[in-house]
């Protein structure tokens, strides 16, 4: 019986090699070999060049997901304390903008908050620039927003925020109240029971959280060149470059997702070993 | 001598229209055992939730040692509870759930915050291991214990905070019946040994029997009786309580005079008075209490149309003028045999008439059951056959 099921499972199996597998150890093959064909270290040796965009994804992409969490958590939370009809509307509310194509979302963004985009011109019209030219002394006709670190970290947050609150929303949900009139029959107030019993037991929700919205963050590309502006390059585009633009160079490009990869895998198996008590408390 | 500490008073409460408890009027002593009983949706649970504050009345009032507690919410009661399925936190060991409590900050009289030093804590603690037998398991994690020692853990998590009461909601319902009566034995030992007052819900009647000082009958929101367990055996106010506590036979009667019941056409002595002349009523006859004698000397006749082994006894179904009893008895009359019985005037207990009057207490359906089994002349084949010839 469980033989004839796994057979099911063979496409996928084949899918996985073909196209996870094989393409992870082309990477490997390219990030440690140059255009000759030679085994070479010369890619990583290169890589110091780079530090600066390496910073500043991890940076960007940290600051992203914090301002995730700290968005999302309660918004998960009061999701799910509130009542059936509330949560079907906030899930849909959540899950809307993902109907829409990723880019167009981006470019969206992009209209909204460019020189003469449509926030400056709510400013402007609500004399907001005026005001403030008056009282400093200062001549500004618009914000600048696009091209800034803040205008990418705002794009990473509104696009990765649902794959914040769904995970916490769904760990929250799930838990038993009695455990919540236990703390409170036990002495605690609403916070106590909050800090002691609801924060610690929904925390492999936020470690999945954290694990959704980061590593997409760390690696976008079309997001930091479309509200960067060219000023905020990330890993993304510095990969990207390296097979599709200019300064073609694939060994280059594997060697810096190899790293990348390397760092990634690291920071999340130094969260999920910390977080690994409360996860299995949980799942037992 | 015993104080009264709890006080339900007028207590009604409905979601949205459907009521759940209609005007409960019920005072629990300081240091008592007293058992909330009854079937499930009686209210039983309603009423414990009403005491620990996690529901508040409709209307009516809640009293804790004099003082009106309606509004208070559960964590400022000095009120802790054993949850049904124990609600221990998985995130915590075994020591930390029980200090759970004792490491919220309690504030003192000047309205300050105190925090207890660790010492007391880890002191306590241990003593709350030790009253429920679980030394040494301090550092184990809650999945790694069975239901009945994460029992105990519930029990010491909500004792070491000394309360005044202690709430206990069909507690034992989780375990075996062997691991049942340990731990029914294991509390009563605890409540005296830690003098405070415990209100315990169940529809266990054996163990409401076993265990409490005052046993609290319920049914559809309405508190039936109250009154120690021999009353409540004993003496059950209607129909409903007799049926529920133990079994019982519960047959039609006229009240011909103060100690006279008829039942049957016949006149039966009994030791209850104080009602109308020849008012119907209800009696209750407990199959314990009747003796078999010789058919001709026998108040009653009747014929034997079941007989169950019990171990202890034989339970045996008789046939009176269509009106089944049971009756325990260890002196084997074997089905189909012809028998009398008496009844002394302590063995019939005569209750007024209720809503419950005729719901209860003819065996005939139990009895059905096994008389095509235990039938000898009944043989499963016949029907077969009648079945192939069609």
């Amino acid at each position: 019986m469980k033989n004839k099921l796994s057979l099911f499972a063979v496409p996928y199996v084949v899918w996985m090699a073909l196209f996870v597998v094989a393409p992870i150890v082309m990477v490997v093959v390219y990030a440690f070999s140059t255009a000759d064909g030679g085994f070479s270290l010369s890619n990583f040796a290169r890589m110091g060049t780079y530090a600066v965009i390496f910073t500043r994804s991890f940076k960007l992409a940290l600051i992203a997901t914090a301002i995730c969490l700290l968005v999302g958590y309660p918004v998960a939370y009061m999701m799910a304390k509130e009542g059936p009809g509330f949560q079907r509307i906030a899930s849909v509310l959540i899950m809307l903008p993902m109907w829409v194509n990723f880019l167009l979302r981006t470019y969206s963004w992009m209209s909204i908050l460019e020189k003469n985009g449509l926030l400056n011109q709510l400013f402007s019209a609500i004399g907001l620039f005026d005001l403030i030219n008056s009282v400093f002394g200062t001549n500004i006709q618009y914000f600048k927003m696009i091209g800034t670190s803040g205008a990418v970290v705002l794009g990473m947050v509104y696009n990765y925020l649902p794959f914040m609150i769904l995970p916490i929303y769904s760990v929250i949900i799930k838990l038993d109240n009695s455990l919540l009139e236990a703390a409170r029959d036990l002495g605690a107030n609403s916070a106590g029971v909050f800090r002691k019993v609801i924060l610690p037991l929904s925390l492999p929700g936020v470690l999945s959280g954290i694990t959704m919205v980061f590593v997409p963050s760390v690696s976008t590309f079309a997001i930091s060149r479309l509200l960067g502006g060219g000023t905020q390059m990330m890993l993304g585009d510095l990969i990207e470059q390296q097979f599709l633009g200019g300064a073609y160079n694939p060994h280059l490009g594997s060697a810096i997702a190899l790293v990348m990869m390397v760092i990634v895998v690291v920071c999340m198996w130094v969260m999920n070993h910390f977080g690994e008590g409360e996860e299995q408390a949980v799942m037992l | 001598m015993s104080k009264e500490l709890i006080r339900l008073a007028n207590c009604t409460m409905a979601f949205d229209d459907e009521v759940v408890l209609d005007n409960i009027n019920l005072y629990i002593n300081d240091k008592e055992f007293l058992t909330l009983l009854g079937p499930s949706g009686c209210g039983k649970t309603t009423t414990l939730r009403i005491i620990g504050g996690f529901q508040t009345p409709t209307s009516g009032d809640v009293f804790f040692d004099g003082v009106r507690i309606n509004a208070v919410p559960p964590h400022k009661r000095a009120i802790n509870t054993v949850f049904q399925k124990y609600a221990l936190f998985p995130h915590l060991n075994v020591y930390e759930n029980i200090a759970f409590g004792l490491r919220i900050p309690k504030t003192d009289e000047k309205g300050k915050k105190v925090k207890l030093p660790e010492e007391e804590i880890h002191q306590r603690v241990m003593e709350m291991l030790e009253v429920v037998n679980l030394k040494g398991f301090d550092k184990r994690h809650i999945t790694q214990l069975s239901g009945g020692q994460q029992q105990r853990v519930a029990i010491a998590r909500a004792l070491v905070n000394k309360p005044k009461v202690l709430l206990l909601d069909e507690p034992l319902g989780a375990l075996d019946l062997k691991l049942r009566k340990d731990m029914q034995n294991e509390l009563k030992r605890i409540q005296k040994a830690m003098e405070i007052t415990f209100i315990y819900v169940t529809h266990d009647q054996e163990e409401a029997l076993a265990m409490s000082d005052t046993v609290v009958v319920m049914d559809a929101g309405k508190i039936q009786q109250i009154g120690t367990p021999e009353d409540i055996y004993n003496e059950p106010k209607n129909a409903f309580v007799a049926d529920f506590i133990g079994e019982s036979n519960i047959i039609d009667g006229i009240m011909r005079a103060d100690g006279v019941v008829e039942i049957f056409n016949r006149k039966f002595r009994c030791l209850d008075g104080g009602f109308e002349r020849d008012e119907p009523v209800d009696v209750v006859i407990r199959p314990e209490d009747v003796d078999i004698v010789p058919e001709d000397q026998g108040q009653l006749k009747g014929t034997v149309t079941n007989v169950t082994f019990k171990g202890m006894q034989y339970d045996i179904i008789v046939d009176f003028y269509g009106f089944k009893w049971l009756i325990q008895t260890t002196d084997l009359s074997p089905v189909g045999s012809r028998i009398g019985i008496k009844i002394d005037p302590d063995g019939i207990h005569v209750m007024k008439k209720s809503h419950y009057s005729g719901m209860f207490g003819d065996y005939s359906s139990y009895s059905e059951e096994y008389e095509e089994i235990s039938d000898a002349s009944f043989d499963p084949d016949e029907d077969q056959e009648g079945g192939d010839e069609e």
